[in-house]
């Protein structure tokens, strides 16, 4: 092969790197070549440090949901056809992502109660802030309030991104208490967008109606973030409500924990919408034979076509989790999404209702879907920590999330999904009361 | 005539008459599959969940519409999707030569070690002396790409590289207004990736294109001259997107500095350099590394991505959160709370949780398999393979830059000398018919019809010979002006598609026949 590139040696293919910069030999700090027996012991040593979730009585929430995963889904995107193909630049070899990307859309549209989705983001935190710049395009205006009730780390990621492009954001934290800050807040000309949580942070389910008449009536759109997919299964979708853009975390449906990612950020909006929207998109077209086939569409939006005019600038999004979740959904069917969400809150409601007992706590919701916030009648992080010695995955304490909110310290986020038993409920009671005592 | 490696001889297939149509108009294993709403229904299912009732705390909120999610039995789930699968284009089904995509293969033990439960079954929000050994995971991939680019530090949070990028400018421009010279404008070349300027704008930033020389190079003296005190930052791909090492990278990055700028490079290319060139010697400032290329991560049609961003000293205060830090025996999160003391000038959170694990995980597999020795001759077999492409085909397909010296891991030809009118994408479509993904068209933009071919380490000889014959059969027909070619693929799964009307007539959703009627 050097004879046909008409070079002597390998070095000679790297004559353009300055001579200063080239490395002699391997990188000597760093080990050499190991066996798969060799890498697969290593790197299982190093799992068997972390307490997996399914080992234990867990019940964390917050932005990712431990739920019970059908075992053909996994197995469907470990085939190479999806786990090792390209974005489907070329339709005409790439139908079986795109028809799945139109199953995604049209399954999330719906999911969502809006017209269109597109074909995923990164994640729900990094849909959020992108949601908001779509707003700021399409009201021109820089003024985004949040609900108290936004995952404080999607406050987060918008709090950076405003910071670079000059958005003005308005939040606050959250109060331990059942009502929501849905109706006090005040939209007003100036208003691009609201951006609501449902459920919310710490649980509680609000009625989008009424807020989505009013940022209508000032000319701002509503943005509802939905952490929890299953939940819709339960209760009335954002977009049935009024809400313009819904936003969201797909992770519970298809795609496991991960520590936090890969996830699949799920976007949908009105139709008026789409050509504001960021993101892949795929549409239904025909072939030359008049073959229905599908294609990715109005690229005139993205990066690679309108470089710095672009909406966004993403590229690769989250595509085989977004194939996971529509696989799982399809799985699921409208039957099994709604016995799902069923199973979710009955084992909530009971758990809540068994933790109440629980010697100086209580319930601060009135309102949950399958994740509640409890009172604890002291601080909740060093309650966590400590039930974590004692084996129990109790929850995530607003301190956590919030540590210099001192009037949520004592707030304990617990989840409840359909792979916690009654024997875990006791045991995460059991273990607050030793905590607590 | 192409050999494959058994030695067996394909022939070309005679031309034969128009295939008869069949009843179901599938062509023996080539199966036609409809969309799951016209095949399921909301009363389907492939689960088994228990019944529950019970008191509601719904808040008044129980849905009482129908949502039109169509559900399937496990066997007609598994089926359909498997047939859906069988039309897609994979690594694992042959070379996919996409330029700038390194289009590797994805070793099978990654994927296992990234299903074990102590890594796949972890909450982010779990108290950290719980996840110890994942944040253990996470600080040593970090000290490998460190070591590998010989940079300073790395932030491991970005989903992808634009996202990566993202990263690179905010940190940049956090530096340089942590020193109160707020600048506007970011120079990027004419041949990046549009990701670029989309992210410079994305950042706030005006965008300024630089030219290249005829020799398919940043043109230094261009660059200097347009550097001043507005220049924020250059972004340069490099290897650039030409395919070409980019020799004066010390002195582009010197002039810069000098001018009170930063560089930033696009490490999407950074499979050809690998263990041979670390980017902190070159003067750069800040890189992501796409693990879903050079350390291969599956791509999944389309991501999830990884790019975490290697930063040189001068920008490390400004890295984003979370990160984990190592402090004697233990590994902590260093978060919005914890930031305070030894990283207040941090620019923020980018991501909700840590970053793609379920990439680190894989990547650090690989990385660990093939060692600094392995990874070493990733970089110089991607080469060679490039180098053997370009060279065996420069006769018959026009190499702009072939007269520039070697090229890294993408040999890049030009549409020079196609007759009637035959494009790229007709050559493209032609070598799907082939049985070849194309490779990367129309890219980088300063070549007419651009082929951007990237092989990749993974091909064997062999590969590349039957690639090389079939790249050159079809480069002939070409610019023999062979019009059969404007109706490739006829083999495929489709027959070209119509991208005008899917743009003109946006159909994004699927509606039921009565919605889409009504809709007309």
């Amino acid at each position: 092969m050097l004879a046909v590139v008409g070079a002597g040696s390998i070095d000679d293919l790297f004559v353009d790197v300055p001579e200063g910069a080239r490395l002699d030999g391997a990188i000597h700090d760093l080990p050499n070549h190991a066996s798969e027996l060799s890498v697969e012991r290593q790197l299982g040593a190093m799992a068997r440090e972390n307490m997996a979730a399914g080992e234990v009585p867990f019940f964390l929430g917050c932005g990712a949901y431990r739920h019970h995963i059908p075992a053909s889904v996994d197995h469907l995107i470990q085939r190479g056809e999806y786990l090792t193909s390209y974005t489907p630049y070329q339709p005409e070899i790439a139908q079986g992502t795109l028809q799945l990307l139109f199953e995604f859309q049209t399954q999330v549209a719906r999911l969502y109660g809006c017209d269109v989705a597109n074909a995923s983001m990164y994640d729900g935190s990094t849909g959020c802030w992108e949601a908001i710049a779509m707003a700021g395009r399409i009201t021109r205006r820089k003024k985004a309030l949040l609900s108290s009730g936004l995952h404080p780390h999607y406050v987060s990621v918008a709090r950076t991104m405003a910071k670079f492009t000059g958005d003005e954001l308005v939040h606050r934290a959250p109060m331990l208490e059942a009502g929501t800050d849905l109706d006090s807040l005040e939209v007003d000309g100036e208003t691009s967008c609201v951006v609501v949580q449902y459920p919310d942070i710490i649980g509680r389910i609000g009625d989008l109606s009424a807020l989505a008449a009013k940022c209508q009536a000032a000319g701002a759109l509503l943005i509802a973030v939905v952490t929890e997919p299953v939940a819709l299964g339960a209760i009335k979708s954002p977009g049935e409500m009024g809400a313009d853009i819904v936003v969201g975390e797909g992770q519970s449906i298809g795609v496991g924990l991960q520590f936090g990612g890969p996830y699949v950020g799920l976007f949908a909006t009105r139709e008026k919408y789409v050509r504001q929207m960021p993101g892949r998109l795929a549409g239904q077209t025909v072939d030359a034979e008049g073959k229905r086939g599908f294609v990715l569409t109005l690229s005139t939006r993205e990066q690679h076509i309108r470089r710095e005019k672009a909406t966004s600038n993403i590229c690769t999004s989250s595509v085989l989790c977004a194939l996971a979740w529509t696989m799982h959904m399809t799985l699921l069917g409208e039957k099994g999404l709604r016995q799902l969400a069923a199973l979710n809150h009955a084992k909530a409601v009971a758990a809540a209702e068994r933790l109440a007992r629980v010697p100086g706590v209580s319930v601060v919701n009135d309102s949950f879907f399958n994740e509640f916030t409890l009172r604890l009648p002291k601080e909740a992080r060093p309650a966590v920590r400590a039930m974590a010695e004692r084996g129990v995955l109790g929850g995530v304490s607003l301190g956590r999330l919030y540590p210099d909110e001192e009037g949520l310290a004592n707030g304990l986020v617990v989840a409840v999904t359909e792979t916690v038993t009654d024997e875990d409920v006791e045991a995460l009671a059991a273990a607050l009361e030793g905590v607590l005592a | 005539m192409t050999i494959n490696q058994s030695g067996w001889r394909p022939t070309a297939p005679e031309a034969s008459a128009e295939a008869p149509a069949t009843f179901t108009g599938n062509r023996a294993l080539m199966l036609e599959e409809a969309l799951i709403f016209e095949i399921g229904d909301t009363q389907s299912t492939g689960v088994d969940i228990a019944e529950a009732g019970g008191t509601s705390r719904l808040g008044g909120l129980a849905r009482n519409r129908e949502i039109g999610l169509p559900g399937l039995s496990e066997p007609e789930m598994v089926r359909h999707y498997t047939r859906l699968s069988r039309q897609n284009y994979a690594i694992d089904l042959g070379l996919f030569p996409l330029g700038s995509c390194t289009m590797k293969h994805n070793p099978r033990l990654n994927e296992k070690v990234a299903r074990m439960p102590g890594f796949a079954d972890i909450h982010p929000l779990a108290p950290v002396d719980t996840v110890q050994g994942a944040l253990k995971l996470i600080a040593t991939l970090g000290e490998w790409l460190v070591k590998l680019t010989g940079m300073h530090s790395v932030a491991m949070s970005p989903k992808a590289g634009a996202h990566g990028e993202l990263c690179g400018l905010l940190a940049i421009r956090s530096a340089l207004e942590a020193r109160g010279d707020a600048r506007e404008v970011i120079l990027v070349p004419e041949s990046a990736h549009g990701t670029n300027p989309a992210t410079a704008a994305f950042a706030g930033y005006r965008v300024e294109n630089i030219p290249a020389t005829a020799a398919g190079r940043v043109d230094l003296a261009a660059l200097k001259a347009r550097l001043g005190p507005d220049v924020a930052a250059v972004m340069i791909t490099n290897p650039n997107t030409c395919g070409l090492f980019e020799p004066d990278m010390i002195e582009i990055s010197e002039a810069v500095h000098a001018a009170g700028g930063l560089v930033y490079c696009d490490g999407a290319n950074f499979n050809a350099i690998v263990g041979r060139v670390r980017p902190g010697d070159l003067g750069i400032d800040a890189m992501h590394i796409n693990l879903h290329k050079t350390f291969s991560t599956p791509h999944g049609g389309g991501g999830p991505g990884s790019g975490p961003v290697v930063f040189s000293a001068a920008l490390t205060p400004f890295a984003p959160l979370p990160f984990v830090e190592k402090q004697g025996e233990d590994y902590v999160l260093i978060e919005e709370e914890t930031a305070g003391e030894h990283h207040g000038r941090t620019f923020g959170r980018m991501t909700a949780f840590h970053g793609q694990m379920g990439m680190f995980t894989r990547a650090l597999s690989y990385m660990m398999s093939h060692g600094a020795d392995g990874l070493r001759q990733v970089a110089e077999d991607a080469v060679l393979n490039a180098n053997y492409i370009l060279r065996s085909l420069e006769d018959v397909l026009d190499a702009p830059f072939g007269g520039s010296g070697p090229c890294m891991h993408e040999a890049l030809f030009s549409d020079k000398g196609f007759a009637n009118g035959l494009s790229t994408l007709d050559l493209a479509k032609a070598l799907i018919d082939e049985g070849y993904h194309p490779m990367t068209m129309y890219f980088p933009l300063v070549v007419h019809g651009a082929m951007l071919v990237e092989p990749t380490e993974t091909e064997s000889k062999a590969a590349l010979d039957q690639f090389i014959g079939a790249l050159r059969s079809v480069a002939e027909r070409a610019k023999a002006g062979d019009e059969t070619l404007k109706a490739a693929p006829v083999f495929a799964p489709r027959r070209r598609l119509d991208e005008t009307l899917a743009a003109r007539k946006p159909v994004l959703v699927f509606k039921e026949p009565e919605q889409a009627e009504a809709a007309e």
